[in-house]
């Protein structure tokens, strides 16, 4: 059984049909990637999986569970965490805290209990830090550890967002373009941290990206879709030579 | 300048990063508590005012500050705060049990109207918050046999084993019974903003879309902040009612909700110290105002007695604030303390705000 089986998934607004009848598994331990020109709705695809928009028609399971009617906050905790292409941090606070409330899932305190900070409270609070510390680690962010948000330059950011991910200790983990705006150096990083991400985390990883040397690297299985639609599916080398997404891409910069 | 070595995760969970921040807390704490030896029954009972206008603001703070939604009725909160504590111990309950039943009161009534007004945000919580304050004053006339109506309704006076906490006969033991709900109360909410409740009310003022990613459940989380904005203010309420000893429903005006709102934004959005600086300076000013007109009357021969004075001279500040420092007498006092410890490397420019980047096409 597939971890994250997608069928005939649509979304409309009014005319727009960003979605349309897409369909698709990602198996647990694989690096799916979802490619398309811009608009092309994969976005899209991870905020209908993510429960931020309402599908028009179609199904999302994970895991063996039908969660196409779930709310947003309750997919977290069943495991699938996400980055988003425009990154959504929490500015005002530092790199440290932003990981921290990576943790909200795990957290078996109260209200009540955490205004009086009983042991329990502190105890669990040292274990969110080790795991965020291993996120760290991982990340090489120590250097930002103490930073606000706020002052950070781009790729720093993208970086805390995966973190943040991360620190969530996901079953899957949903990148939206995580190597955009980077140098290639940067994404270079990406790439290896993605395949340690399903190498040591065994995190199942879907990912939507533009950069097709990064694609090519790490991705099991490339998903092409455009207005929408999909177009093809299989490995990066097979979608990449077929003839409908070559048109898709024509007059477009993605392939080097 | 101060390095930290920390040594364990500790050093960032504890509420003091050393013994010399703690230190200082303790001494302050220290200096509050022996004020009552030093100074005249003006000045105590002033203090004792501000004491419990920081409670109020705190419990604002937490609403505004650190969960981002706005509340013009937090004078409503007040009330129920302070008519629940007085009317409870005029049937004879002690202070000791009408006290946290008021916070709770108000707390809870605060959470059960929150669920439907927090889908609201902006100007719209705002003006919710306004009628709901306009509802809780009609219904203060309207249970006369409660609250006395138009009329009024007395707060007894506290008593505590036997030791009398009286505004009038010993406003010193009523200021210290201040001081030490207002520790307890502070401890409680700066506790609570180093836990998980307190990044979720960040993280839902920060970015909704990110907090429901992180599976923090929106709803829940602001009634929750509501419910502990209105349970502080509630108990600042009862405080008040005591301070005041008979009010009557005028006492609970909606200037009161203004002035709420200009103790945290001039204190400082987000800083629980923004309370206690916005309060010192909601309560001074108009005893500043006071002596200012005295002296012009005296020396000068000039009138400055109109009605409004006050008003307009709160306005001009806050105005200046939103545009000059908009992270309030807390975060001006943070860059000063900054200066003063780099001192003299600090640089022209250091805290100019840099755009570093642009939110293109934000998700909604
Ligand atoms: N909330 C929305 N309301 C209306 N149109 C939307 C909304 N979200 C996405 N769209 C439209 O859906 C299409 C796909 O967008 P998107 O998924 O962001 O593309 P991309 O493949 O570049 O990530 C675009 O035409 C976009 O304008
Ligand atoms: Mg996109």
């Amino acid at each position: 059984m597939s971890l994250l089986e997608v069928k005939d998934l649509a979304v409309h607004f009014g005319g727009v049909k960003a979605v349309d009848g897409v369909s698709f598994s990602v198996e647990e331990g694989e690096v799916f990637s979802i490619i398309g020109p811009n608009g092309a709705g994969k976005s899209t695809i991870f905020n209908l999986i993510s429960r931020f928009y309402k599908p028009t028609r179609g199904t999302i399971k994970f895991d063996g569970r039908d969660i196409t009617h779930m709310s947003a906050h309750e997919i977290a905790p069943i495991g699938i965490a996400r980055t988003f292409q425009n990154i959504e941090l929490f500015d005002h606070s530092t790199v440290l805290d932003n990981l921290l409330m990576g943790r909200h899932t795990h957290r078996n305190t109260n209200w009540l209990q955490d205004m009086w900070f009983l042991p329990k409270v502190r105890r669990e609070e040292r274990e969110h830090r080790r795991v965020v510390e291993e996120v760290i680690e991982f990340l090489e962010l120590e250097a930002y550890r103490e930073k606000l948000i706020a002052g950070l330059p781009y790729g720093v950011r993208k970086v805390v967002e995966i973190g943040r991910a991360l620190a969530m200790g996901p079953k899957m983990i949903l990148l939206d373009e995580p190597a955009s705006g980077l140098s290639v150096e940067e994404s270079q990083e990406v790439a290896y941290w993605v395949e340690d991400m399903r190498r040591d985390m065994g995190l199942t990883v879907l990912m939507v990206e533009h950069d097709m040397s990064l694609v090519n690297q790490v991705s099991d299985r490339v998903l092409a879709v455009a207005q929408g639609q999909p177009l093809a599916m299989g490995t990066p080398a097979e979608v990449q030579s077929d003839p409908q997404v070559k048109a898709a891409y024509l007059g477009t910069e993605v392939y080097e | 300048m101060k390095v930290i070595f920390k040594t364990s995760y500790d050093n960032d969970i504890d509420l003091h990063e050393d013994w010399w921040d703690r230190g200082k807390m303790i001494a302050l704490v220290a200096v509050m508590a022996v004020l009552p030896f030093f100074l005249g029954e003006y000045y105590m009972a002033e203090i004792t005012n501000t004491l419990i206008w920081s409670l109020a603001g705190m419990g604002l703070m937490l609403l505004v500050g650190h969960t981002g939604q706005a509340s013009l009725g937090h004078a409503a909160f007040l009330a129920i705060g302070a008519y629940t504590d007085a009317a409870l111990m005029n049937v004879g309950v002690p202070w000791l049990v009408a006290f946290p039943l008021a916070g709770i009161a108000a707390g809870v009534f605060g959470a059960i109207v929150a669920i439907p007004a927090v889908r609201m945000s902006g100007i719209y919580l705002a003006i919710a918050t306004l009628a709901l304050f306009v509802i809780v004053e009609e219904a203060i006339i309207i249970a006369e046999p409660i609250t006395g109506g138009v009329g009024g309704l007395f707060a007894p006076s506290i008593t505590i084993a036997g030791i009398d906490f009286d505004r009038y006969a010993s406003l010193n033991n009523f200021y210290w019974l201040c001081l030490a709900v207002v520790v307890l109360v502070t401890w409680l909410y700066a506790n609570l903003m180093r836990s998980p409740t307190g990044r979720s009310f960040l993280a839902v003022r920060d970015s909704e879309v990110s907090a429901r990613a992180l599976g923090i459940n929106i709803t829940r989380t602001r009634s929750l902040a509501f419910g502990l904005s209105c349970a502080m203010t509630g108990l600042a309420g009862a405080l008040m009612g005591h301070f005041i000893t008979f009010f009557n429903y005028e006492l609970f005006s909606v200037f009161i909700s203004i002035n709420l709102l200009l103790v945290v934004t001039i204190g400082g959005l987000g800083f629980i110290q923004g309370a206690f600086f916005g309060a010192i300076l909601i309560t001074a000013v108009p005893q500043l105002i006071a002596i200012l007109r005295d002296g012009a009357m005296s020396t000068l021969g000039l009138d400055l007695s109109m009605p409004g004075l006050d008003t307009l001279v709160f306005s001009v500040i806050l105005i200046g604030f939103i545009i000059y420092e908009p992270t309030g007498l807390y975060g001006r006092w943070l860059k000063i303390r900054f200066w003063l410890e780099l001192f003299p490397l600090a640089r022209r420019d250091m805290f100019r705000r840099q755009k570093t980047y642009l939110k293109t096409e934000r998700m909604k």
